[in-house]
């Protein structure tokens, strides 16, 4: 019995260097051009093939370990988002994709945009770019990975 | 003037005083004429392009699509109210909401106002008046619930499951047909009029550059049109052969979104896949050649940002190949009998409504509205005589293969257009000047229309029209009778976009 628990053991630690574990996505909108959108929509293709490294995205905040946001904050946007945080379990990550999820990017200064997400919800990532390529956010996204099997 | 029952919207402009605005002048009218133009122009099949208003005016861009002309009209707000378009021309609904919520000027005679762009989060209200009033958050109203019994109903968004724009759809269902479909926008308003204003058209590009990503190119195009109008000024001929390059691989790179879009929903995985490559193919060509995938701020007025890179046309014309290699088969794709059974009837969209809404682009033309700017109000596609393909059915798979057609006429566009480059200058300096301008480029939605006016090289008043303010209220049209099932694939088709309205 005993080696059989430590055989466990062992492949358990194996798997989880090797494979690490996935992550579930969730992407929240708070007032993008849409530009940010079309960037994540390559990654699905096969040349980028966002699966292969375990992450893929979810349809509910409550199935998701990472909330992806884009855009600058809008006002009328702000509760979406933290509704949306509110029911992502923990742990969780948030991570702000293109310049406006950064820090509002150009739209910085306007009555109708608050600033970046981390105005609202603690943000652990950002991706900068306008938008970034697809090549950039996956190579953001796989820091988180790695962050997250130590 | 006097108005009688033979009065055509002719008449009453021909007798109104004007203002310059370039290329067409801007006709003022008084309350009377400008209720009596709404009349006649909604007799005479006049179809309302866009209405918006800057602090004093409320203006409205018809087109007369038997003549091929536009008209430009005004009226003056007087205590606040101006007589509304929209009990006769019921496009003009959502256009009249947003004014009130950006300037307060309010629709005299509009069955209701309702906010749109207005949440009730914003600091002030009505920000683009000469004084905004402070205001305190109250929570929207979404809208209103079901009012017919035994009917279920579902809200959808504004935060979808899938990489989408914020948009608030509630259908209203019967079992799982929808009763009624009702849309609210306005969630990704940036405030963007109130940030261009007062600033320099070259500055300001970024903004209309950032209206929407999938026509950054047709929209950062059309507002250097208009500057270049207002300033009566041309751009050099190698930056004008430049823009329709990038126009149309616009055209091609978003059409093959749309593609896959409704290739994944319909169940098609290799349609997804086909042509998903094929359009990051295009965007790493683009970034070889433009410095960037999506050809943002790449058009400025005055001409271009920068030339395209050294062997850019050689890589650019590799891609615009290999996609017109991969064609017959996409196509074919389309006509076997799992997404030909899966689009055919789906989403119809009647010739009629569309012509009445002013819907132009794949979904126009799909249903038989024969409108595409680039063969009408822009010269600089002259030279290559842009082939315009129209369709009856009106149906998902109409759209569909318009949008294949349309793939391959833009293959030859922007070849031809690459081929020809003229050597010259990129750009020219704008001189700070005061005047007026409208000009409009076609993206892959429909026309985008924009007018601004000048004061000394500094933007005074500005407004894009960008083609979701047709798009959406025909949606909500569509989507009756339809199926809850179906609404993702009927979505994706009609390809709605979201922030370029929200301004």
């Amino acid at each position: 019995m005993a080696t059989i628990e430590s055989l466990r053991a062992r492949l358990e630690a194996a798997a989880q260097t090797r494979l690490g574990r996935s992550l579930a996505i969730r992407h929240i909108n708070t007032g993008s051009c849409n530009g940010c959108e079309l960037e994540l929509r390559a990654l699905h293709t096969v040349l980028y093939d966002l699966e292969r490294f375990g992450l893929r995205f979810v349809d509910s905040p409550r199935h998701a370990d990472v909330l992806l946001v884009t855009g600058p904050l809008t006002r009328n946007l702000r509760g979406a988002l933290e509704q949306a945080w509110d029911a992502t379990p923990e742990p969780k990550w948030v991570v702000a994709v293109g310049d406006c999820a950064v820090d509002g990017g150009v739209f910085k200064g306007s009555y109708a945009v608050l600033g970046g997400t981390g105005v609202s919800v603690p943000v652990d990532l950002t991706i900068s770019g306008c938008p970034p390529s697809p090549g950039r956010i996956l190579a953001g996204l796989r820091t988180l990975l790695e962050a997250n099997r130590k | 003037m006097i108005t009688g029952p033979g009065t055509t919207a002719d008449d009453i402009v021909r007798n109104a005083q004007a203002e310059i605005c370039r290329p067409w002048l801007r006709h003022i009218l008084p309350p009377a004429d400008w209720i009596a133009f709404s009349r006649s122009a909604a007799a005479e099949g006049l179809i309302l392009l866009a209405q918006w208003a800057d602090t004093v005016q409320v203006h409205a861009l018809f087109l007369n699509q038997a003549a091929l002309t536009i008209v430009a009209v005004s009226t003056q707000v007087r205590e606040g109210q101006y007589p509304a378009l929209s009990p006769v021309l019921p496009g003009a609904a959502l256009y009249e909401r947003m004014i009130h919520d950006l300037w307060g000027h309010r629709a005299q005679g509009a069955d209701d106002l309702p906010p749109w762009l207005d949440h009730g989060t914003w600091p002030q209200s009505r920000p683009m008046a000469v004084r905004p009033e402070p205001q305190s958050p109250t929570a929207l109203t979404m809208l209103a619930s079901a009012d017919q019994p035994d009917c279920m109903v579902l809200p959808l968004g504004p935060i979808w499951g899938q990489l989408e724009e914020a948009a608030h759809l509630r259908l209203t269902l019967d079992g799982p047909t929808i009763r009624r479909a009702e849309v609210l926008l306005g969630f990704t308003h940036k405030g963007t009029l109130t940030l261009m204003r007062g600033k320099s058209p070259r500055i300001a590009a970024r903004f209309a550059a950032r209206l929407s990503a999938d026509a950054t190119v047709a929209h950062s195009v059309a507002f250097a049109r208009a500057t270049e109008a207002a300033m009566d000024v041309q751009a050099p001929a190698r930056a004008v052969a430049l823009r329709i390059a990038m126009m149309e691989i616009e055209r091609i790179a978003v059409h093959f979104d749309t593609l896959a879009e409704v290739g994944r929903l319909a169940g098609s995985d290799i349609v997804r896949t086909r042509c998903g490559f094929l359009r990051e193919t295009l965007l790493r060509a683009c970034e070889a050649a433009f410095g960037h995938r999506l050809m943002m701020d790449c058009v400025v007025p005055g001409g271009v940002a920068s030339d395209i890179a050294e062997g850019g046309k050689q890589v650019i014309l590799r891609a615009l190949g290999s996609i017109a290699t991969e064609l017959p088969d996409v196509r074919r794709l389309h006509d076997g009998p799992a997404l030909a059974s899966r689009l055919t009837g789906l989403g119809r969209v009647g010739g009629a409504l569309a012509a009445s809404l002013g819907v132009g682009g794949v979904v126009g033309r799909a249903s038989g509205y024969a409108f595409d700017a680039r063969s009408s109000f822009t010269q600089a596609y002259d030279a290559f005589g842009p082939r315009l393909a129209i369709h009856s059915a009106g149906d998902a798979a109409a759209r569909q293969h318009l949008r294949l057609f349309e793939i391959e006429e833009s293959l030859r566009l922007a070849g031809a257009a690459l081929d020809a480059l003229p050597e010259g200058p990129l750009g020219i300096a704008l001189p700070p000047v005061s005047g007026e301008g409208i000009a409009c480029a076609e993206s892959v939605r429909g026309d985008v229309w924009h007018w601004l006016r000048l004061d000394h090289g500094q933007i005074a008043a500005v407004f894009p029209r960008d083609p979701g303010w047709a798009l959406w209220p025909l949606a909500e049209r569509v989507l009756e009778h339809a199926t809850a099932d179906d609404v993702d694939l009927i979505r994706a088709s009609l390809a709605l976009p979201a922030s370029g309205m929200d301004l």
